[in-house]
């Protein structure tokens, strides 16, 4: 296992204001010695903000809708209204995120590959096989969107959404210095997220009566309450490895 | 629909004031705009960071001109934060370089379709195939590394398809110069898109070496780095094609003249009313610095500014899909080379940007990587079965064999 899997081992972390024993309290002194500039609190800078939101448009809205010609016509029926746009933006954004999650899980792997894995960590099969569960939900999306005579090229406003809070998973995965686990800890952040978006999926399509797409998201909310688990199990056996200091003879 | 620039009246330079507020104004939409607002907006950026720059420049070399220069700077300054500011928080760095490189592919188009001199045409041909390619390689990193499309952002306007390699592009500095324009002999036009163009690159330049340290994605830092360092050797291209013998107003000169003329070509054809307005006010902020110029010209230099510029302005910019022409370059000059001043067929190629890429190649090449096979899909190549479901097999297992 490489090193980059032990970053709780003793390095130099200059961070703390600790490490600098006189620099550090005459900070301290000098900042306590010079009064604000101006009055007032960290409410002024609320209430600019406040401001903004008030007088701010929409960042984007729904596409305008594709002709229904080819749509089943209980489609056609159940999407009229703007209930329809609603599920519209949801399957927009459970496509744009499991997309994207195929894209996680090939990181993932790429970090198994370099850095190994513990004891009660993943295999390399479970990864694979966690991957292609992505792959597939994303062609769920892709064909229910289609059936309902959507454009599912569309980024819809909660895909777009999705992927800003995404941002930050990717740059912990996609970095070389992270290992397994610390991506897997990104990775944990996407599975808790992807298991209340189809839960929430579930619940809108069996509102709005589309029985078989209700189904389909508890299947596939199923899977990914298991990928959510064994990230879960697989980070516990980590940190508890780490802790016994046994981490290095863990691979 | 023209303008008459010596008719025209801009907005009085001490009129010409900002707040905090405006200047941070709301953005466009990402997903509702046009892509060529989005267009616009990188374009008019540029114009004026490369403004700005020109008159930092000028001002280490004219002492007599630092007050006038310092003035209008400022204005300048607050325009490009304004322009800049119409950016939206949801896109992404990578979003908004999908977004530079439609840019540089739509207007270098336009540019290259109207240049009146062929050899200037030429060279916008030779480097739009470029800068074509580098949209091919940010939207494969794009699909394969976040699992975006980029076509959200071109909103199908340009195509995704290779152009010149990008691994080829890297030339030894003597094979990216360019003969120039004679200032006596160049029409006003020739001189305006190289400044235009110039700018617009040297924006790019900048921004990838900006964004591209804050990708985490090791692929990502490598590709940036490479393409920026091919936006370099096009500014060393463009800004080779204006006259060096033309004196810093008359190079002052051109630079308003530019900007006024692109301000005007974007008012024309915005279709959003927040944003046209914006582009019509800093249209008339730009006249008014045009006029201050010419005074300056009449004044320090004994000269009448209207032998350097048109009375009116051609057709404006055109913020359109140029696929054709793009598509009609690509099959018949994407094999060129450079070689010296000129373009030149690919067995002519110089030896010296041989040599300098094998070099820089020499332990890789991130952009042929970083679009290995990619094919562009509508909705990502993640949308064909066949790469969904590919098979698994050990990259370590490949590295030991190798």
């Amino acid at each position: 296992m490489s090193s980059n899997n032990r970053p709780t081992d003793i390095g130099i972390n200059r961070t703390g204001i600790a490490l600098s024993p006189i620099d550090g309290p005459l900070m301290a002194e000098g900042a306590s010695a010079a009064p604000p500039s101006s009055t007032g609190s960290a409410r002024d800078a609320a209430t600019v903000r406040l401001q903004y939101a008030v007088e701010a448009g929409d960042f984007g809205h729904m596409p305008p809708p594709l002709t229904l010609r080819g749509a089943a016509n209980t489609a056609v029926e159940l999407l009229k209204g703007t209930k329809a746009n609603v599920l519209l933006d949801k399957l927009g954004e459970r496509l744009a995120f499991e997309r994207t999650g195929v894209r996680f899980y090939d990181g993932l792997i790429i970090k198994f590959e370099a850095s190994g894995t513990w004891e009660g960590g993943p295999t390399l099969e479970e990864l694979v096989a966690f991957r292609d569960d992505e792959a597939r939900h994303f062609d769920l999306m892709v064909q229910t969107l289609t059936a309902l005579g959507a454009d599912p090229t569309a980024m819809t406003p909660s895909a777009d959404l999705a992927a800003v809070e995404g941002l930050g998973v990717l740059q912990v995965i996609s970095d070389p210095r992270t290992g397994l686990a610390q991506a897997l800890h990104a990775q944990q952040i996407a599975e808790l997220a992807d298991v209340a978006g189809w839960d929430q999926l579930a619940c809108l399509a069996e509102t709005l009566g589309h029985t078989e797409l209700t189904a389909q998201c508890r299947s596939a909310l199923a899977q990914e309450n298991l990928h959510a688990a064994a990230v879960a199990r697989w980070l516990k056996a980590h940190a508890e490895i780490a802790a016994r200091g046994e981490l290095s003879a863990a691979s | 629909m023209s303008l008459d620039i010596f008719k025209e009246r801009g907005t009085p330079l001490e009129r010409q004031m900002f707040t905090w507020k405006e200047i941070a104004g709301e953005p466009y939409s990402k997903l509702d705009d046009d892509a060529f607002t989005r267009v616009r907006q990188i374009l008019m950026h540029g114009v004026e960071q490369e403004s700005c720059r020109f008159k930092h420049f000028a001002a280490r070399f004219n002492p007599d001109l630092r007050l006038p220069l310092a003035q209008i700077r400022r204005v300048e300054h607050h325009q490009a934060t304004m322009v800049n500011w119409l950016m939206p928080a949801d896109q992404s760095a990578l979003e908004t370089t999908i977004g530079f490189e439609q840019v540089a592919i739509e207007v270098t188009a336009h540019v290259a379709a109207v240049e009146p001199d062929p050899y200037m045409a030429q060279v916008y041909r030779f480097g739009l195939l470029e800068d074509f390619d580098h949209l091919y390689r940010y939207a494969a990193l794009m699909d394969r590394l976040c699992g975006k499309d980029a076509n959200n952002i071109l909103q199908s306007y340009t195509d995704i398809m290779p152009g010149r390699p990008t691994s080829v592009e890297h030339r030894s500095p003597e094979d990216d110069l360019r003969r120039y324009y004679e200032k006596t002999k160049a029409a006003p036009l020739t001189k305006i898109h190289a400044a235009l163009i110039t700018g617009a690159e040297w924006q790019t330049r900048d921004y990838y070496l900006t964004v591209g340290p804050t990708f985490a994605d090791p692929l990502a830092r490598q590709l940036y780095a490479e393409i920026a360092s091919i936006e370099e050797q096009h500014v060393t291209q463009y800004e080779a094609l204006s006259d060096p013998n033309e004196t810093w107003l008359e190079k002052w000169l051109v630079q308003e003249a530019t900007e006024a003329y692109a301000y005007w070509s974007c008012y024309c054809q915005e279709q959003h009313p927040r944003i046209k307005q914006i582009w019509e006010r800093f249209l008339s902020y730009e006249l008014e610095h045009l006029r201050i110029v010419r005074e300056l010209m009449q004044t320090l230099e004994r000269r009448d500014p209207a032998e350097l510029l048109p009375a009116e302005f051609p057709d404006p910019l055109s913020f359109t899909s140029h696929r054709k022409f793009v598509r009609e370059t690509l099959a018949e000059e994407v094999e060129l080379r450079a070689r010296g001043f000129d373009i030149v067929p690919p067995d002519q190629e110089s030896p010296a940007s041989v040599a300098y890429r094998a070099q820089l190649n020499g332990a890789g090449s991130p952009s042929a990587v970083v679009a290995a096979g990619y094919q562009w899909k509508p909705g990502t190549e993640l949308t064909d079965p066949r790469t969904r479901r590919i098979e698994f097999a050990s990259l370590a297992g490949e590295e030991a064999v190798r």
